[in-house]
């Protein structure tokens, strides 16, 4: 297997907003390695670093220490972001574009061929189940349906790597089953996904790999698989363990 | 240049389809119709006082166009957040300024454009005669003036948290040196000392924007400029544009962006 992204020692700070306050720690000497073809699951509590973390990958903001490598490339460099599909936790989009012509934007950002470029968004349009409402302006649509445009603009370069914040935050069943059954799609096809959620069954239902990041640490990581088979019990009850929280029962 | 006209065309795209900007649009149009069509017994000097009129509506319609979409463009992108999904694709920083940049100029200019065309060809239908040469110099000079405008709103909008203190901010000192800037030198005259220095100096740090308002040129038919100095004031202008420009890149290409 490949590395795909790769974390060394990452240490992200954020200094303090009062006068001689101590910065915050938000990520710690975090390692990280993520293979080629895997569903990657970034679990923790509110605070716990994931998104900081994503921010470093993305480029959003420069670690204090340490270092972050997408296929190979610092990912401080944005031809880093070729390969990437991004899906931020909260998604807003240009809401004066029509979905189609907002994806028609980010397909030339990516110097994607006209003819290759209507393709692509017709696939993408018909993945996400939004072929229907692809000439409406992005400020009429649902909640779901804004997702389901988050989740057409992180693939329409047909990315290698797709980060995921938080894919199915606030969305409801119905919705959280469409991105689940994308993220298996996606899977199928030998993508690499890397995602934080906070919906521990469907994490175990779909990921390969976790880890669990606590207070910029990193705690616990490895296959879902051995994680419950070494805590006989479910992720969520794991998750609750080694963050320290007791679980009623 | 790929990506910079890429988010060029979404800024003119945004542009109209703002109302904010038709009421604008619609209301300068209409008054310079107006104006521009009205007759007062062909009396002269009430022709050339509605010329001036017309004129001085386009500065301040265009001049608030290119300060209220630029203020807007870095601020709103962080604030909707839909600067994430951008940069988080192959996306450079200079690109997002110079993206941003390049649509407002543009926008500008066809507002410009399209205001300028109003006011001549009523000027023409009245006055039998169309002085296209001073007409060419002047939406020039008035594009020069708005690229320069643009590229310093830019630059505050990556300084200024709030977007409306910019604008605000912006608007005072391109009006500040519209009117007062050509006289600086004669205040440092009368001024002794590091007083008179520190305002000398003021005079020749600020870019001269004045010098871009060449409406009398137009009320009064008087004749063109040469075009050394067309070409010396737009190198003028590109100048203070690209040194804003690089500016609005070295603070913007080292702030952290945090979801």
């Amino acid at each position: 297997m490949n590395t795909v992204l790769e974390i060394r020692d990452l240490r992200v700070e954020f200094p303090s907003r009062e006068l001689g306050g101590r910065a915050k720690l938000a990520v710690d000497g975090l390692n990280l390695k993520v293979e080629s073809g895997e569903v990657f699951g970034f679990l923790g509590p509110n605070g716990a670093g994931k998104t900081t973390t994503m921010n470093v990958l993305l480029g959003f903001i420069n670690a204090y220490g340490g270092s972050a490598w997408i296929y190979g490339v610092d990912a401080r460099r944005s031809i880093a972001r070729q390969r990437i599909g991004y899906l931020p936790e909260l998604t807003y989009y240009y809401k004066f574009l029509s979905t189609e012509e907002l994806l028609r934007f980010y397909a030339r950002i990516f110097r994607i061929p006209h003819a290759e470029r209507e393709r692509r968004i017709d696939a993408v349009l018909k993945l996400v189940d939004l072929e229907a409402a692809r000439k409406q302006l992005i400020k009429t649509y649902s909640k779901g349906m804004q997702q389901r445009v988050g989740l057409a603009q992180a693939l329409i370069n047909d990315p290698d790597l797709l980060i995921l914040d938080e894919p199915t935050s606030g969305l409801d069943p119905v919705g959280r089953m469409k991105v689940r059954q994308i993220i298996q799609h996606l899977k199928k096809q030998g993508k690499t996904v890397f995602f934080s959620s906070h919906e521990l069954g469907e994490v175990e239902t779909v990921c390969d790999r976790v880890a669990i990041l606590h207070e910029g640490r990193l705690l616990v990581e490895g296959k879902v698989g051995d994680l419950t088979q070494q805590y006989q019990c479910h992720l969520e009850q794991i998750f609750l363990k080694i963050i320290g929280v007791q679980a009623e029962s | 240049m790929n990506n910079v006209m890429a988010l060029a065309g979404v800024v003119i795209k945004e542009m109209y389809r703002r109302k904010d900007f038709y009421v604008l649009f619609v209301m300068t149009a209409l008054i310079t119709l107006l104006l521009g069509a009205m007759r007062f017994f062909d009396n002269a000097g009430i022709v050339r006082f509605l010329k001036e009129i017309c004129l001085v509506l386009i500065w301040i319609s265009t001049l608030v166009i290119a300060v209220t979409t630029a203020a807007r463009q870095i601020p709103a992108e962080r604030e909707s957040r839909t600067i994430f999904p951008l940069l988080a694709k192959p996306v450079r920083r200079w690109e997002l300024v110079a993206g941003k940049f390049a649509g407002c100029w543009l926008a500008c200019v066809i507002t410009l454009v399209v205001f300028y065309s109003f006011f001549g060809i009523i000027t023409a239908s009245r006055e039998q005669a169309w002085p296209g040469m001073i007409f060419f110099q002047a939406v020039w000079l008035h594009a020069v003036f708005l690229a320069v405008v643009v590229a310093l709103v830019l630059l505050g909008s990556v300084v200024f948290t709030a977007q409306s203190s910019n604008a605000t901010i912006c608007l005072i000192v391109v009006v500040g040196i519209l009117y007062v800037g050509r006289y600086l030198n004669r205040v440092a005259d009368g001024l002794r000392g590091i007083g008179g220095d520190i305002v000398y100096a003021l005079y020749f740090a600020i870019p001269h924007l004045e010098w871009y308002d060449i409406h009398n040129l137009l009320v009064n038919d008087w004749n063109g400029i040469d075009w050394v100095t067309m070409s010396g004031a737009t190198l003028y202008g590109a100048l203070y544009t690209g040194f804003l420009l690089l500016a609005a890149w070295m603070i913007f290409r080292h702030k952290a962006l945090t979801v």
